[in-house]
């Protein structure tokens, strides 16, 4: 594999990073702090990586600049047949309710950025004969809760339209593997209560290796969460309603 | 890049962030005892803003007070998140790494290419900044002494915020104090070391039973200019002529031939899943288990090739076994004494034991090799001895202070790492260089902000 990375500085793009480093993968990371981009790049090459590890600027926010960071992808890779997007944005839902301009950022970067990044990507892969998409949306964005409705809608738009690219992606040669994590104890989460199966960044980051492996088109990570959710889509309004959840 | 987004969490995270994270129990490996802090689990290693006292802490593993804060609601700063490898050098097996990647991590990357830590202690669920910080031993300390013996060089965030650099040339006294100073003399942020060349994962393994302690400490010197690794299992209920029985074991790397086509497998965990109730842990099965692990041993000489978590971490397969000491938790007790007073001691401490009926699973005993340099450093040329004692309050404690009066009298010590109890008097008497190491703590924290619930127990700073 030849993987373009957004997000592997952190939290589970970290532990996901390293999993495809450590087997000798190609890695080249996208994001925003050259700095942290560093720290990351010689962590995966001690890793193992696939020859050096490269770096360029990548902003969710600035899609006018994604074709440019694939190609400097490309390059660095002599074509990279993979991109991964971990990275996106999250916030408490007091805070985005109160602000709207903090919700216009996240639902640009989580919805907006990823969509038309992943898309300019697909249709690159596809046109030189195939590739993998990975991009981590949430189980937020199964059912919407009041807790978390907002950062939900962003990943419920997200995992619609993963859906639909992989529909449409797969039989030219693209599979695109939709991640749905459970509650993940990352810096991300720091201060939120932990419910109860609680994940770590490690064994999501195995679960999401064996996924792209088998090109399947949607992981919960935790596996458990899978039944979890399927139980939340279910509950009656009515419950839901009722219940502080 | 106003509206940059890329890596956004940082951003809004940091700003929603509250000034302080909520309070959780914080504790040991042993639990107890338990003190609400607030821990930050930073991805950077940083001292928070303002001046408030803060305890460094890695993976839990030390079963005292070492890395639980001084007073409840005090700060925590977890390495666990800051584990990223720097560099690493295949030619010379020097590795850069964050002080929060754990032994588990070197293991689980560099065994299969050839490399091994140069001391590990009975858990690879330790951070390297840890093992700086308790400067731990392992099976091969008869050889290879202590962890800080292949530490070249430390990063430390010291007291006043500045990143300081300190080794075994430059800025010597900082990195004597810091090593084995339990974190007390600034936070180590980065650390350089060298891992071992090693052939194959596995490990040559020799067991013999010992029928006495006599029996046990020849074994152990016998053995040691052959082996690696080395260390005994002692069965802490017999008494009288069978004090000191148990199994020595005796082992070391394997060569690709004596591997031979074995394939490493990731060893399977198992959980305990709630505390178990304190009765399970009475004499009659204790005695029974000790027993048994005796009885179906033997006197035989047994040779075989094992996995180096077989070896080296046999609890690690178990999640949680603290629990298995019930909800009041265990001590753990390890103290070393001078080879010089040969067997006495040892015996006095296990007919100690035995006489008080504390359940023990087992005893762990080593021969050490020469002490480091580094003030507070825990081994000292003799044999060490570890066991676990179930927490059932005064009993225990009286129990414990016993065993060091024995330990004192023949100028022995106890290791921080696993210290919960021993009060400041005793202390000072066990470490000849104290007055040393505190000098450099003066210099570099003043004001005391690395501070423990262990600090303020042993060394009187303020909680």
């Amino acid at each position: 594999m030849k993987v373009a990375f957004v997000g592997a500085t952190r939290g589970m793009g970290r532990a996901l990073a390293r999993r495809l480093a450590e087997r000798g993968e190609a890695v080249f990371l996208l994001g925003r702090d050259p700095r942290e981009m560093d720290l990351s790049a010689r962590d995966l090459e001690s890793r193992g990586a696939a020859g050096p590890v490269g770096h360029a600027s990548l902003d969710l926010a600035q899609p006018e600049r994604f074709a440019e960071a694939l190609d400097a992808a490309d390059r660095a890779l002599s074509r990279m047949d993979t991109l991964v997007v971990t990275g996106g944005a999250f916030d408490s839902q007091d805070d985005l309710a109160k602000d709207p301009a903090r919700l216009a950022a996240l639902l640009h970067a989580n919805f907006t950025g990823t969509v038309l990044l992943c898309q300019q990507a697909a249709e690159r892969l596809a046109a030189r004969g195939g590739g993998l998409i990975c991009a981590f949306s949430s189980v937020a964005g199964d059912r919407a809760r009041r807790s978390n409705y907002l950062y939900g809608a962003s990943k419920a738009g997200l995992s619609a339209f993963l859906d639909g690219l992989d529909l449409t992606y797969r039989n030219r040669g693209v599979p695109v593997l939709c991640v749905k994590p459970g509650f993940v104890r990352t810096a991300m989460t720091a201060g939120l209560p932990v419910p109860p199966f609680a994940g770590e960044p490690d064994a999501v980051a195995r679960d999401v290796v064996r996924a792209m492996d088998a090109h399947r088109h949607v992981v919960y990570a935790p596996s458990v969460w899978r039944w979890i959710m399927l139980v939340i889509r279910v509950l009656p309004r009515a419950v839901l309603r009722r219940v502080q959840f | 890049m106003g509206a940059g987004l890329a890596d956004p969490v940082a951003r809004l995270t940091s700003r929603s962030e509250p000034s302080a994270p909520p309070l959780e129990p914080v504790a040991g490996w042993g639990r107890h005892p338990v003190v609400p802090g607030r821990v930050e689990r930073p991805e950077h290693l940083a001292l928070p803003d303002g001046f408030e006292p803060l305890v460094p802490r890695g993976l839990g593993r030390a079963y005292g007070d070492a890395a639980v804060p001084a007073r409840p609601g005090g700060r925590v700063v977890e390495s666990t998140r800051a584990d990223r490898i720097r560099h690493f050098d295949p030619a010379t097996g020097r590795l850069h790494c964050e002080a929060g990647l754990s032994l588990a991590e070197i293991l689980r990357v560099f065994v299969p290419r050839g490399w091994f830590p140069p001391v590990t202690p009975g858990t690879k669920f330790v951070t390297v900044g840890a093992c700086v910080a308790c400067d731990v031993h392992g099976k091969n300390h008869h050889l290879d002494g202590s962890f800080g013996n292949f530490v070249e060089r430390l990063t430390l965030l010291s007291a006043d915020g500045r990143l300081v650099e300190c080794g075994p040339a430059h800025e010597r006294e900082l990195f004597l104090a810091t090593v084995g100073g339990m974190g007390l003399t600034g936070l180590i942020v980065e650390v350089v070391l060298r891992l071992r060349r090693i052939e194959t994962p596995w490990i040559v393994l020799e067991t013999q039973g010992m029928g006495s302690l006599e029996a046990m400490l020849e074994g152990l010197q016998l053995s040691a200019p052959d082996w690696p690794y080395t260390v005994g299992w002692v069965d802490c209920l017999a008494r009288g002529r069978n004090v000191g029985r148990g199994i020595l074991m005796r082992g070391r790397h394997a060569s690709l031939a004596e591997a031979g086509t074995r394939r490493a497998r990731t060893p399977r965990r198992v959980r305990v899943p709630f505390d178990a109730p304190e009765w399970l842990l009475n004499p009659l099965f204790m005695r029974w288990f000790n027993g048994f692990y005796a009885w179906t041993h033997g006197r035989t000489l047994r040779r075989r090739v094992v996995s180096f978590d077989r070896f080296f971490y046999p609890l690690d397969a178990i999640t949680d076994w603290n629990r298995l000491y019930g909800p009041r938790g265990l001590l753990q007790y390890q103290c070393v004494v001078p080879r010089a007073a040969g067997s006495p001691p040892i015996s006095d401490l296990l007919e100690r034991l035995a006489a008080a009926g504390a359940a023990s699973f087992l005893a762990v005993i080593k021969d050490c090799g020469p002490g480091s340099e580094a003030y507070l450093s825990f081994p000292l040329e003799g044999t060490t001895l570890a066991l676990d004692v179930p927490y059932r309050g005064a009993p225990t404690e009286r129990l414990l202070h016993d065993l060091n009066a024995i330990v004192l009298a023949h100028g022995g010590r106890v290791y921080l790492a696993k210290d919960a109890i021993t009060r400041p008097d005793e202390f000072a008497r066990m470490m000849p260089r104290l007055g040393e190491w505190q000098a450099v703590r003066d210099r570099w924290d003043p004001a005391r902000r690395f501070r423990s619930g262990l600090s303020v127990r042993l060394l009187g700073d303020p909680a």
